[in-house]
């Protein structure tokens, strides 16, 4: 090793606790900042497939306008062709076909407006996790007549599993529909807007009621995982017919204003983390600073044989990149112990599940281990180490060989 | 042709409202390959006028050429690069870096230099073993008696073979076989390679060695006179 860093690593032990502490303090920031920003990047992954999930899916084929304005007749004609061939060129993705109208539902007791999805029942599951979230009853078999609803709004109708609702809306050439389904099963989103206002029926059916032939509303695509999304979105681009009218609407075009709270989440969690990194930063000048004024003596007769004080600014930068690298490689292993164990057994705190229950979450965390999380927490902490001894260096720049030399 | 002319070095310490005398309208020349000591009362400016030579201090007055060159009013950076080739200083306290090895110590200056490794690892070693340390090289100081750090200091201020040398009590923490060994060793730089050297002391021993005799009271000069120094004792 070059002398001039051992120089460095030598002076670094001549307090050993005091290099320890600092040590410490910048170990324990680096692994607190992994622990968050993993804890961060995955809570919004959970938080995006956990709005998406219910009815948005990651992508959406729809007829232009649809999104906006919902008219009935801004469908997308031969639904059933399209979704095959969507199916057979993304493998990977689940694809499910749905048409949507608001209607008028009435139980015996009281009547209420609804968004009616016509869904395919066998393929739903695959594009929606709401299925999945049965409070009461059974899902839809595709057999027609058969009606699902949000639990609030069966609360409303005061209607049970096996009571009939009455459906009432207009059809897709204007004409009247009217039907009546068998009410299978309630669904618990948890989202109160959707267990207000959603009912599902079977496709077929809903295509006959609301006189839509072959025609839907939207092709839903779910896809293994959100990283998927570009390509898969320019993919479908180029399967529609051309002159359709048609296009693909990604997660955050659909649901426009997720992406916004989770960017002033970011900035709220980033403001955390700066604090954290300036609380290091300091504890790194107090050492720092200490460790100069104390070999001022020291440092006199440095100056006194002809080294520069660029040399013992370069020798006090050293032995802080020292310093540095230790918190820097001791956070990132303990830090990454960390993470992989809770991305493997996953991690919560009291009163996180009703929590959790509260907003469509599942009850325990799991950090997305990863590169940014790892490396950029420790990495800037590095830095503002690095930084933080600028301070002490440049006093170096003021030393008087003289009277550095008499001095205690 | 002097190497090192002073001129009406005057130099004023404050402390608080008390004016200290340092240096009062000092002239000296010395010539290059001098042997020369300052002696003189404890206070009475020897330090003060070493620092001024060197260039680590200024003078409030007055004028220093060295080889020529005016140093009072040189930048700090190219005073720093002078003290760095061509002055070998050994301060009053041993001021050595505790952290480094005997060797490394002397090693580090000799980085700076600019000196390839090979090579100061070699002349570090020759010169431990010039100043009697052999088996030193590796004890750090806290581990040294005070004369041994001493040694290495004065190792670390001839290994370059500088143009001049200011020592400062060179032989205050000696015994009295040590001091003569340097003493000794000194003169030889002095006779074949024509070093500089100027030393502060109270030592008798040292007095006897030097050729001329510069002595100090309260910033002074009062006496410079050439002497015959005593022979190097044979080895
Ligand atoms: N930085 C300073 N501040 C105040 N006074 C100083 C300073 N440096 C030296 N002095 C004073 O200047 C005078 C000369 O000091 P100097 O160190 O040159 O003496 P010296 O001859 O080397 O003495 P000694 O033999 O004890 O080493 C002394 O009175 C000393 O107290
Ligand atoms: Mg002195």
């Amino acid at each position: 090793m070059n002398l001039t860093w051992r120089l460095a690593w030598r002076n670094l032990w001549r307090h050993r606790r005091r290099t320890w502490l600092t040590v410490s303090a910048m170990v324990v920031c680096n692994v607190l900042l992994i622990f968050l920003i993993g804890l961060q990047l995955g809570s919004y992954d959970v938080m995006i497939e956990g709005s998406l999930g219910p009815v948005t899916g990651h992508l959406q084929v729809q007829r232009e306008g649809f999104q906006e304005d919902q008219r009935i007749r801004d469908s997308v004609p031969a639904a059933t062709a399209l979704a095959r061939t969507l199916r057979r060129a993304l493998p990977e993705a689940e694809v499910g076909v749905r048409g949507t109208a608001f209607a008028l539902a009435s139980s015996e007791a009281r009547s209420f407006g609804i968004q009616l999805q016509g869904v395919e029942a066998a393929r739903e599951p695959g594009v929606s996790t709401l299925p999945g979230m049965l409070a009461e009853g059974r899902y839809l078999r595709g057999e027609g007549e058969e009606i699902v609803v949000g639990r609030l709004l069966a609360r409303n109708l005061q209607a049970r599993p096996g009571d009939e609702v009455v459906l009432l809306g207009s059809g897709r050439d204007g004409s009247m529909a009217a039907a009546v389904a068998r009410l299978v099963g309630v669904v618990d989103s948890g989202v109160a807007e959707l267990d207000r206002a959603l009912a599902q029926v079977d496709l077929a059916w809903f295509q006959s009621v609301f006189a839509m032939g072959d025609h839907a509303h939207a092709l839903v695509l779910r896809l293994p995982h959100l990283e998927a999304v570009p390509a898969a979105k320019a993919r479908v681009q180029t399967l529609l017919p051309p002159d359709s009218e048609l296009v693909v609407l990604d997660w955050d075009q659909l649901q426009p204003g997720l992406r916004q709270a989770i960017r002033t989440d970011m900035v709220s969690a980033w403001f955390l983390y700066g604090v954290l990194v300036l609380l290091v930063a300091f504890s790194v000048l107090n050492t720092q600073l200490m460790s100069v004024l104390e070999r001022t003596r020291e440092f006199g007769v440095m100056l006194a044989l002809g080294l520069g004080p660029g040399r013992l600014a370069r020798l006090v930068a050293m032995e802080t990149a020292l310093l540095g690298g230790l918190g820097l490689v001791l956070g990132i292993l303990f830090g990454t112990v960390l993470t992989l164990a809770l991305a493997r057994w996953g991690f919560t705190y009291p009163g996180m599940e009703e929590v959790a229950q509260q907003f469509n979450l599942p009850a325990r965390l799991y950090p997305r281990p990863g590169a940014a999380a790892l490396l950029v927490g420790p990495g800037v902490v590095f830095v503002g180490a690095l930084l933080a001894a600028l301070y002490p260096a440049l006093r170096l720049y003021r030393l008087q060989p003289v009277a550095a030399m008499r001095a205690v | 042709m002097s190497d090192i002319r002073c001129r009406e070095l005057c130099k004023t310490f404050r402390q608080g409202e008390e004016r200290i005398t340092g240096l009062d309208r000092v002239s000296i020349d010395i010539d290059s390959g001098e042997f020369l000591c300052l002696s003189g009362p404890s206070g009475s400016g020897k330090t003060t006028l070493l620092n001024a030579l060197g260039g680590l201090d200024r003078p409030d007055s007055g004028s220093i050429t060295f080889g020529g060159r005016r140093i009072d009013c040189l930048p700090r950076g190219e005073l720093a690069d002078l003290r760095l080739r061509e002055i070998g200083f050994v301060f009053q306290a041993y001021n050595l870096v505790p952290v480094l090895s005997a060797r490394e110590n002397i090693e580090f200056v000799m980085q700076v230099q600019g000196v390839p490794a090979a090579e100061r690892h070699r002349r570090s070693l020759a010169i431990l073993a010039e100043v009697g340390l052999e088996g030193l090289a590796d004890r750090r100081p806290p581990a040294m008696s005070g004369g041994q750090q001493q040694r290495v200091a004065v190792a670390r201020a001839i290994v370059s073979r500088p143009r001049l040398v200011l020592a400062d009590e060179p032989t205050a923490n000696l015994d009295s076989h040590s001091a003569t060994r340097l003493m000794a060793l000194f003169q030889t730089l002095n006779r074949e390679h024509g070093v500089t050297f100027v030393m502060a002391t109270h030592d008798p021993r040292v007095m006897a060695f030097a050729a001329r005799r510069v002595s100090m009271e309260d910033g002074r000069i009062v006496a410079d006179r050439v002497q015959e120094p005593c022979a190097p004792e044979p080895a």
